[in-house]
């Protein structure tokens, strides 16, 4: 039978490709896409959740004219590993009124890695505040601007109130080997977190 | 699904598709992963043009509901509505996305993708 490795009840043992996502988070204009593009095997795509919400409790859709939908854009990137195993790379959406689509895209992420511009550093707060009230391990990463050295990172820390827990790095997200490491500090700092609830006596099966 | 939410599918047009649902009959997470063969392409040709251009997308190449939204043009909850419609009819397989339980299975994979990173 073709769909025999199909398993309905979506058991984890069913032997198939297994995919991981990694978030990519900070305010409007900051790199989101630049730094996927500098690390993504394919060109960042985007795709467009409509705001069909709108519609809600109303009775009479002739009261609703269709240019009151409104996409949500959001960008992503793909990383093919081994045949069985594929990592994304989602941006989230800048504008801090699609709150609501970031649930959706860190649900049952690996991590997150908050992007900040030393520049406009004041945009970081938001998406800061949204990761600090969530259980999703982040990083924050400064990305450097072309002659943008204006703040030591401890300074961002203190400035941003980035807790001594949370990693900081500075990264170029146009470059892919600084790309690589904002990202292999986000799962590393996903695998301790991890290990510290599960040191904490969170139940499991022994191994 | 309940046919009385049907008529809240007339208020969006791109529900057209879906026959005006908006909600999947099961959820698929933006990077679960999707795949077709060669005749499950060849049978969701009965199911529809879209149905059909979703699996044609997915044939050789493992692709997750956000990149066949893309590659579709289509809306992602319309994407989603028609993707689970063609698991349910076997038109397409659905690969599990990664574990959010069980301390061993996520660290296997963290740890997998930690030196797929360390590879790149």
């Amino acid at each position: 039978m073709d769909f025999a490795g199909y398993d309905p009840a979506g058991s984890r043992q069913s032997r198939g490709i297994v995919s991981a996502k990694i978030v990519v988070a900070g305010g409007f204009g900051v790199g989101k896409t630049t730094l996927v593009g500098a690390i993504s095997e394919i060109t960042p795509l985007t795709t467009e959740a409509l705001m069909t919400a709108a519609g809600v409790g109303i009775d009479d859709p002739s009261k609703v004219p269709g240019k009151e939908t409104t996409t949500v854009a959001m960008d992503f990137g793909r990383i093919t590993m081994a045949q069985d195993l594929i990592l994304y790379l989602f941006g989230t959406p800048g504008q801090t009124r699609f709150w609501f689509m970031w649930d959706e895209i860190i649900r049952g992420a690996v991590g997150a890695a908050v992007l900040v511009d030393t520049r406009r550093i004041t945009d970081a707060f938001a998406p800061l505040d949204y990761f600090e009230n969530r259980k999703l391990p982040y990083v924050v990463a400064l990305n450097r601007f072309d002659g943008s050295d204006l703040y030591e990172p401890e300074e961002v820390r203190e400035a941003l109130a980035i807790s001594a827990d949370v990693p900081l790095v500075m990264c170029d997200a146009r470059d892919r080997e600084s790309v690589k490491q904002v990202l292999v500090t986000v799962v590393e700092h996903a695998m301790i977190r991890l290990q510290a609830e599960h040191g904490r006596g969170f139940p499991t099966p022994v191994g | 699904m309940d046919p009385r939410r049907d008529p809240r599918g007339a208020l969006v047009r791109p529900y057209a598709v879906t026959r005006g649902r908006t909600e999947p009959s099961r959820d698929i997470a933006l990077e679960a992963v999707l795949s077709s063969n060669a005749t499950q392409v060849a049978e969701s040709r009965f199911a529809g043009h879209d149905k059909y251009r979703i699996a044609t997308v997915c044939e050789g190449r493992a692709q997750s509901l956000a990149e066949i939204a893309a590659y579709t043009r289509m809306p992602l909850g319309v994407a989603r509505v028609l993707i689970a419609d063609l698991v349910a009819d076997g038109l397409l397989t659905l690969h599990t996305a990664a574990p959010a339980e069980g301390f061993e299975e996520r660290m296997e994979i963290l740890g997998r993708v930690l030196s797929g990173l360390r590879r790149l």
